[in-house]
C-alpha cells in the first residue's frame, strides 16, 4: 500500500524540509519514495503544498482527490483549504495558528472562525495543537515544521530512532540540537 | 534526488565541461547543482540566447556542453537552436527545457515539443528522476553519435519531484579535435543549403532510431486499452490502471516511430494517446493512419493527475470531503520588506500606467496596489513603452513608466532602452535593482558583482549603462523613502527626455541583508484609519479596530511608519520609528 502525505502551508514556512525529512525516513525504511513540491512564484507567501508518497512502487509524483491518509498543515486555513484532498480514513494533523491572507488583511475577505471544530464536523479525523508554542519552547519560531513532525510520529508506526536517524541525516548541525528538541516536544506533548 | 538535481549528476557523470543557462522555474536548480561539481565549468549567462551560444561555442570546441532554461526562454534561445540543428555539434551538446503546465509560475502554458520538430532536433522526456538521470548521460551519446544538439524536455512535476536515483561515476570524454570546416559551421546560404539535407537525412536516421531503441517501449497488460504517453502522464496512467492496460511509453518524443506505434496499435482493441498540452504525438499518430482518442477526451490546458485519467476513463474517482464555509485565497504576496512596495505604492500616488516585466514586482498587479498595466514576456517593458509613447505621443509620457528588475534589464531590457535613446520617446523606465535574481531563488546576474559560485566578478554599473546608450537623466531612488520615490518619479514622468529611475534596494530575502527589529503598533495612538493597509504588506493585519503586526514577519523596513499620520508605529524601544 502506497501512504500519501501531504504538507501544506503558506510559502516560506519550511514545508520543503519537513518533506525531505520524510522522505528520508521512508527510504531508509526501504521503500519507493516520490516527493514532490513546487517553486516559484507560489513561495512568495502563497498557499504552498508538498507531496510525499512511499511505497513499494510509486507512480505518480502527486497526491489527488480523496487519496491523502495525512495532511500535515502548517496553518489552519490551509488545512480547511485541502480538506477534499483528505481519504475517508485519513487524519489531520494540524497547527491552530492562522496567518491571514492578503484577501483578509485588506478587508475583502473574512476568516472563518472554529475551523478546527468544523474539519472535525465534517467527518474527519483532526489533531488539531499549537505548534508555534511548543517551537518556541524548543528554542525557535522556524522550528514549527519539526514540531508538526514530531506529532506525525505518533501515528505513522515508525520508531522514534529512525526518525531520529532521519532528522540527523536531514537538518544542518547546528540546527539539530533545537530541531530534535522540537521533534521531541511535537511527540510528546499532550 | 530532485529531478533537477538528477538531471545534473547525469551532465555530471556524462562529461559535461561546460554549462551555461539562466534562470527559469522550473528548471533553475539544474543549473544550480551542476555548478557544484567542480570538474564542470558553470555560469549564469545574461539571457538564454547567450547561454545556448556559449554552450554550443563548447560543443563546436570539443567539449561536452548544456544549457538550461524554462520553455519560454527557449523563444529566446531559438534563434541559434534552428542553426545549430544545420551546423550539428562536435562535442554533445544537452539543451533542457522545462515547460509548466498549469503554469504554476509562469506567463504561457507553450508545449516546446513543437521546438524539437521545427527546429528538427530529437528531443527526450523523461518520466521520473532515475529517467532524468539516464536520458541526461544518454542524450550526450546521441548528440555525438547523430550529430546534433539534443532537447531534454521537462516539465513541472518531473523537475520538482524526487525520487530515487542510482548514481554512477563520471566519463571524462577527450577533447574532440577541432577543425576548421568552413561548409559545415559557416552557415551563409551556399553552405547552409549544403547542410539542410543533411538534417533531413538524419531525420530519416533518427526515426529509424526511435523504432529500435528502448526509449521507447512497449509495456503489455491487458488489451482492452493502449496507451500512449510519455513523462508524467506516464504515471498518472499507471497509478490509474495499475498493469491492466497497455502502455507504448515514449521516452523520445520526437521524432516519433511509425512501426512500433502502428504495431502496438493493432496489439491492442482502444488506442487512447495521453498527453499534456498540445496533441502533439495524437497528431503524428493521426497522420500515420493510426486512429487514437486523446484531446477528444482529455482536456488541451493545465496539468493532468490519476484522477483525471480516472474521471475521463470512466474509473471510480476517489472523493473529498469539503467545508460548506469559502475558505479565503491565499495569493502570492510581496514579502514583508520587500522593496518594490514602496516603489509600486509611489507608482499608485502618481497614478502612473505601469508596463510591468517577468519577476517578482509582477506581484505589483496584486491587491491592494493593483499597479500594474500589462505583463508580457522579458524585457517587454521597456520597447512596449516606447510604442506605448510614439502612438499616444506626450499625454502616455506624462504618465506611463516601464518597471523591470536588474536581472530582467541585463537579460533584454537594455536593448529596449537603446531604442528609446536611439529613436527618442520621452519615456520613463524604472529598474528595481534589488541586488539578485528574486523570483528564481536568488541567483546572481551580470550586476551582482559575483558569479554562479559566490566569487567575485565584473560588476555592470547599470548608471554607466544607461548613460552610455544615450539616457542623460539617470536617478537613484531609495524605494524605502516613500516620498523621495513618489517626487522623483513625478519629475521624470515630467521631463521632456527619456529618463531611467534606478529603484536600489537589495531583496529582504538575501542572507546579507541586515534589518532592523520587528516595529510594534502604539494602540493609543492608532487611530485604526487604515491607512497602513494601503501598502499590503503581510506583516501588518487589523484586529479589533487596530493595526497589528506580526513580529515575525517584520523585518523593521519603515515603509508603514511613513503611511500613518498618527506616529503609531514604534521601534522596540519604544521611539518613533523612521
Amino acid at each position: 500500500m502506497t501512504q500519501n502525505i501531504m504538507i501544506v502551508g503558506v510559502g516560506g514556512q519550511g514545508s520543503l524540509l519537513a518533506s525531505k525529512l520524510l522522505g528520508r525516513l521512508m527510504m531508509n525504511a526501504g521503500l519507493d519514495v516520490k516527493v514532490s513540491e513546487v517553486h516559484g512564484m507560489s513561495q512568495r507567501g502563497g498557499s504552498v503544498v508538498t507531496y510525499v508518497r512511499a511505497g513499494e512502487k510509486v507512480y505518480s509524483p502527486i497526491i489527488d482527490v480523496g487519496e491523502a491518509d495525512y495532511i500535515v498543515s502548517f496553518e489552519i486555513l490551509e488545512a480547511a483549504r485541502n480538506l477534499k484532498y483528505l481519504a475517508p480514513n485519513g487524519r489531520i494533523v494540524t497547527n491552530t495558528q492562522q496567518v491571514a491572507p492578503m484577501p483578509v488583511i485588506t478587508g475583502e475577505a473574512q476568516c472563518p472562525e472554529n475551523l478546527a471544530e468544523k474539519i472535525a464536523a465534517a467527518g474527519a479525523e483532526i489533531d488539531a495543537f499549537d505548534a508555534l508554542s511548543l517551537a518556541e519552547q524548543a528554542g525557535s519560531s522556524k522550528a514549527v515544521n519539526i514540531v508538526l513532525m514530531g506529532r506525525l510520529s505518533r501515528y505513522l508506526g515508525i520508531g522514534e530512532a529512525e526518525w531520529l536517524k532521519a532528522l540527523e541525516e536531514t537538518v544542518p548541525p547546528k540546527f539539530l540540537e533545537i530541531n530534535k528538541k522540537a521533534f521531541m516536544l511535537g511527540r510528546n506533548a499532550t | 534526488m530532485l529531478g533537477n538535481e538528477a538531471v545534473a549528476r547525469g551532465l555530471y557523470e556524462g562529461g559535461v565541461a561546460v554549462v551555461s543557462s539562466y534562470p527559469g522555474t522550473p528548471s533553475t536548480e539544474i543549473t544550480e547543482y551542476v555548478s557544484k561539481y567542480d570538474e564542470v565549468y558553470s555560469e549564469w549567462a545574461p539571457n538564454e540566447k547567450v547561454a545556448m551560444e556559449v554552450a554550443f561555442g563548447s560543443a563546436f570546441a570539443g567539449k561536452r556542453s548544456f544549457c538550461g532554461m524554462k520553455h519560454v526562454g527557449l523563444n529566446v534561445a531559438a534563434d541559434p537552436l534552428f542553426t545549430i540543428s544545420y551546423t550539428g555539434v562536435n562535442a554533445g551538446m544537452v539543451i533542457a527545457v522545462a515547460d509548466d503546465p498549469g503554469m504554476h509560475s509562469s506567463q504561457n502554458e507553450q508545449d516546446s515539443r513543437h521546438y524539437a520538430r521545427a527546429a528538427k532536433v530529437p528531443m527526450l522526456e523523461p518520466a521520473d528522476s532515475s529517467e532524468c538521470l539516464e536520458f541526461a548521460k544518454l542524450a550526450f551519446e546521441l548528440s555525438e553519435r547523430f550529430d546534433t544538439p539534443v532537447l531534454l524536455r521537462l516539465c513541472t512535476r518531473i523537475a520538482h519531484s524526487q525520487s530515487v536515483v542510482e548514481t554512477g561515476e563520471r566519463v571524462e570524454p577527450e577533447m574532440r579535435t577541432y577543425k576548421k570546416d568552413q561548409v559545415k559551421y559557416v552557415m551563409m546560404p551556399g553552405y547552409a543549403r549544403i547542410r539542410h539535407p543533411i538534417v533531413e537525412e538524419r531525420m530519416r536516421a533518427l526515426t529509424e532510431f526511435a523504432e529500435t531503441t528502448d526509449l521507447n517501449r512497449v509495456e503489455m497488460g491487458g488489451r482492452s486499452i493502449g496507451f500512449i504517453t510519455s513523462g508524467t502522464s506516464y504515471q498518472y496512467v499507471r497509478e490509474a490502471f495499475g498493469d491492466s492496460v497497455s502502455i507504448l511509453k515514449l521516452g523520445m518524443v520526437y521524432p516519433l516511430p511509425v512501426k512500433k506505434i502502428r504495431d502496438f496499435a493493432a496489439s491492442v482493441e482502444r488506442v487512447v494517446v495521453l498527453e499534456e498540452l498540445d496533441p502533439f504525438i495524437e497528431e503524428h499518430c493521426r497522420a500515420i493512419g493510426v486512429n487514437v482518442s486523446g484531446k477528444d477526451i482529455f482536456p488541451i490546458v493545465g496539468e493532468f493527475s490519476q484522477n483525471l485519467v480516472r474521471e475521463k476513463m470512466g474509473l471510480p474517482v476517489p472523493q473529498g470531503r469539503a467545508l460548506e464555509e469559502a475558505i479565503p485565497p491565499r495569493p502570492p504576496v510581496m514579502c514583508a520588506g520587500c522593496p518594490h512596495r514602496g516603489l509600486f505604492y509611489a507608482l499608485v500616488r502618481n497614478k502612473a500606467t505601469v508596463l510591468g516585466d517577468i519577476g517578482c514586482y509582477a506581484l505589483g498587479a496584486n491587491a491592494p496596489l493593483f499597479a500594474m498595466d500589462y505583463t508580457i514576456c522579458m524585457g517587454a517593458s521597456i520597447s512596449g513603452l516606447h510604442g506605448f509613447n510614439k502612438a499616444r505621443g506626450e499625454e502616455g509620457e506624462k504618465r506611463a513608466v516601464a518597471v523591470i528588475g536588474d536581472s530582467t534589464f541585463m537579460h533584454s531590457g537594455v536593448t529596449g532602452l537603446i531604442d528609446i535613446a536611439y529613436n527618442g520617446s520621452n519615456s520613463t523606465v524604472i529598474i528595481a535593482d534589488n541586488s539578485t535574481t528574486g523570483m528564481t531563488g536568488h541567483q546572481p546576474n551580470p550586476t551582482t558583482g559575483e558569479n554562479i559560485k559566490g566569487d567575485p566578478a565584473g560588476k555592470v554599473d547599470l548608471e554607466a549603462l544607461c548613460r552610455a546608450v544615450g539616457i542623460r537623466r539617470v536617478r537613484v531612488v531609495d524605494p524605502y523613502n516613500l516620498k523621495e520615490c513618489e517626487e522623483v518619479i513625478k519629475e521624470e514622468l515630467a521631463a521632456s527626455e527619456p529618463s531611467v529611475i534606478i529603484s536600489r534596494r537589495p531583496c529582504a530575502l538575501l542572507k546579507t541583508v541586515r534589518h532592523n527589529p520587528p516595529l510594534r503598533v502604539n494602540e493609543e495612538k492608532c487611530r485604526g484609519c487604515r491607512s497602513c493597509m494601503k501598502i499590503g504588506c503581510p506583516a501588518i493585519s487589523f484586529r479589533d479596530k487596530k493595526a497589528k503586526i506580526d513580529n515575525t514577519l517584520c523585518v523593521g523596513c519603515g515603509v508603514c511608519t511613513q503611511m500613518c499620520a498618527f506616529d503609531a508605529f514604534e521601534s522596540e524601544s519604544g521611539e518613533g520609528a523612521n
